[in-house]
């Protein structure tokens, strides 16, 4: 069922338009084998890339889309809906592109940022390790810096050591928004750096892909840095700043997984009010029971209030506003949505619901994913939480 | 290489469409217009030709108000500019009043090669690209899969039951295509947001010098007298199993001579 929109611009309007057009032709008939075969559809992000999806909330004179988040985020709410391995990519590519967008020098910008926002590239984001998730401050990956000369560059730059966990596109990603320890180690948020870094350098290489309970199409590796030469040109931010850059990218990030959770569960909505209409017992249509209809019922509200915070977040977002306690409860509550829609999909579509068939019980193991990933929820309530009281 | 593209708007596929029942003409209220698919190719086409041999590639479609989306659309996908033929007169006119019109509207363009879907999808007549070549007294190269020119000279395959006849002739020359030929692009966001500020000049049948006489319902060719909804597909047999049911399988299928 088409979402009812309130878009901003008539070129947003063509913008929804296109990108529902893309996800119905190119996504909806290989999202089902794509993710039982677990093969990464690169040419699918071409094909969104040349229509310009691979760079809409950054500036035009940069390559971008010059969109608000607003709209970009609908876009990945109709991506993620037919493919999450799509959607999703789209929003760790856009968060990938961050740090250098909001954060890189004038220079750097005018050199990276083209070909970032082309559609040609895909990025990474490379902050979680293993022993520092949610305690993303502990990170342990270094970046020791090099005495002018004797480095990559004149400058000196940086020997990069470590390796990053479950990073989404680990492997097939054109470039790596890199966090590392320039400070001692224990010297905590404060001694972090933000790198960019191609996947082409020497020393860089991506584990097998983990085997997943669900967004199998889209791999999720450690990515290792084995003595990888970073020039000091590549340093996104002063030094010792990155983890501002980390967090300021994931409230940003937030939304996108937001967006895409609602997406996720709007097509779970869906299937389960057509089974509904068309599912037939004790002589009627299975939704003429209250049972079934109430449970509908709930779903639907659950959904459109996600789409509403997340819009409202976004909202706060294009107008300079804060925005981040809004982003983070809008991924809370879309994602812990998505994740109760789904199950309930499942159950009104009954044993169908359970087989591979269709796309229920695949959205249902997406949606877990969601739940976890920029920010795990109970992260999420912290951020609310802490902000709560800040404010007292 | 000046490239004019042919597009026109027809009702959706996936809606229900429908004729009016006063005239019998179609009823371009009660679904939405799309882009004619195979007029896609023929965009995607002339873009090629473009890429490879350079010059511009102009829309000309002819049309109601509404046949603006389309045009928009060909010119998201790339086209430089576009010529909308819009004029009440000629509304309900047939294939060859249509195919006079165009040629008509094609005389106030320069051109090399003019490009088309073979068919539309609403009315189906296959025939305009045929009688467009005729009325410009041009080589009429239809049904082509493939298309290449070189220097003056225009070379297709023209798509047969049997496999393929090649076809060569002098440009400037009129083009159908079918969708063997390529595969469409997506528009892109840039794109769309181009076209707002590309050229549509409109075009009245007084300004193509089209003899208003000779279009529209009253003086056309051919009249709709009748139309009737296809009937509705009969059910299927059902074999019911009863431990047989595989050899009643097959024995349909051997009635049906599949087998």
């Amino acid at each position: 069922m088409a979402v009812e929109r309130r878009l901003p611009t008539p070129e947003a309007a063509e913008l929804l338009e296109l990108a529902r057009e893309l996800a119905e032709k190119e996504l909806r008939p290989r999202a089902a084998e794509g993710e039982r075969s677990a093969a990464f559809p690169r040419d699918v992000f071409r094909t969104i890339g040349r229509a310009g999806l691979l760079g809409l909330p950054y500036p035009e004179r940069y390559g971008g889309g010059g969109q608000p988040y607003e709209v970009y985020l609908q876009v990945v709410e109709e991506l993620a809906g037919e493919w999450l391995t799509v959607g999703l990519g789209l929003s760790v590519h856009t968060l990938a592109c961050f740090p250098v967008a909001e954060f890189g020098t004038e220079e750097q910008r005018a050199e990276l940022l083209p070909g970032m926002l082309g559609g040609e590239s895909l990025g990474a984001y490379c902050l979680s390790e293993a022993h520092s998730g949610s305690d993303a401050a502990a990170l342990s990956t270094r970046a020791e810096a090099v005495a002018p000369g004797a480095g990559p560059d004149a400058a000196g730059g940086y020997r990069v050591r470590g390796a990053k966990s479950w990073i989404t596109h680990g492997g097939v990603a054109d470039f790596y928004t890199l966090f590392a320890r320039t400070g001692e180690p224990g010297s905590g948020a404060g001694g972090i750096s933000c790198f960019h870094v191609p996947a082409s350098a020497a020393g860089l290489a991506a584990d097998p892909p983990e085997h997943k309970m669900g967004l199998n199409a889209s791999p999720t590796a450690v990515v290792r840095f084995d003595d990888v030469a970073v020039p000091a040109g590549a340093r996104i931010g002063a030094e010792g700043r990155g983890f501002t850059v980390a967090l300021a990218a994931l409230d940003s990030g937030r939304l996108g997984i937001a967006a895409g959770a609602v997406g996720v569960a709007q097509a779970a909505l869906d299937l389960a009010v057509e089974h509904a209409r068309q599912r037939r017992q004790f002589g009627r249509p299975i939704g003429e029971f209250q049972g079934v209809s109430f449970l509908l019922a709930d779903m639907a509200t659950q959904v459109a209030a996600a789409r509403e915070l997340y819009l409202a977040a976004a909202r706060l977002r294009d107008a300079g506003r804060p925005f981040g306690t809004r982003a983070a409860m809008a991924k809370l509550f879309a994602t812990d949505t998505a994740m109760r829609v789904t199950t309930d999909a499942v159950q009104v579509l009954g044993g169908s619901g359970y087989t591979a068939d269709l796309p229920a019980e695949r959205l249902m193991r997406e949606a877990k994913v969601l739940q976890i990933v920029e920010g795990t929820n109970q992260i999420q309530r912290l951020v609310i939480g802490r902000d709560l009281l800040r404010q007292g | 290489m000046n490239i004019v593209v042919l597009v026109k708007q027809v009702p959706d596929t996936a809606t229900e469409r429908k004729l009016r029942p006063e005239d019998n003409t179609l009823d371009r209220a009660a679904s939405d217009g799309v882009i004619n698919e195979l007029d896609e190719y023929a965009i995607e086409e002339a873009l090629l030709l473009k890429e490879k041999h350079g010059g511009e590639v102009t829309v000309l479609s002819m049309g109601p108000d509404q046949a603006t989306d389309s045009i928009r659309k060909a010119l998201s996908m790339g086209a430089d500019k576009a010529v909308h033929l819009n004029d009440d007169a000629l509304h309900g006119s047939d294939a060859l009043q249509t195919a006079y019109a165009l040629s008509k509207a094609l005389g106030t363009l320069e051109f090399d090669v003019v490009v088309l879907g073979s068919e539309s999808t609403d009315a189906r007549t296959g025939v305009v690209g045929a009688a467009l070549a005729e009325y410009l007294g041009l080589p009429q190269l239809t049904l082509a899969g493939k298309v290449d020119i070189e220097g003056r000279s225009i070379r297709i395959q023209r798509q047969t039951d049997y496999g393929h006849d090649v076809v060569e002739a002098e440009l400037p020359a009129v083009v159908s295509v079918v969708e063997k030929i390529n595969e469409p692009r997506y528009p892109s966001f840039k794109l769309i947001m181009q076209a707002k500020k590309k050229p549509v000049q409109k075009l009245t049948a007084a300004e193509a010098g089209i003899d208003v006489a000779k279009v529209g319902l009253n003086s056309a060719a051919t009249e709709v007298v009748d139309a009737a909804a296809a009937p509705p597909r009969a059910t299927g047999t059902v074999i019911k199993d009863e431990g047989d049911g595989g050899l009643k399988a097959a024995e349909f299928l051997a009635a049906k001579k599949f087998i």
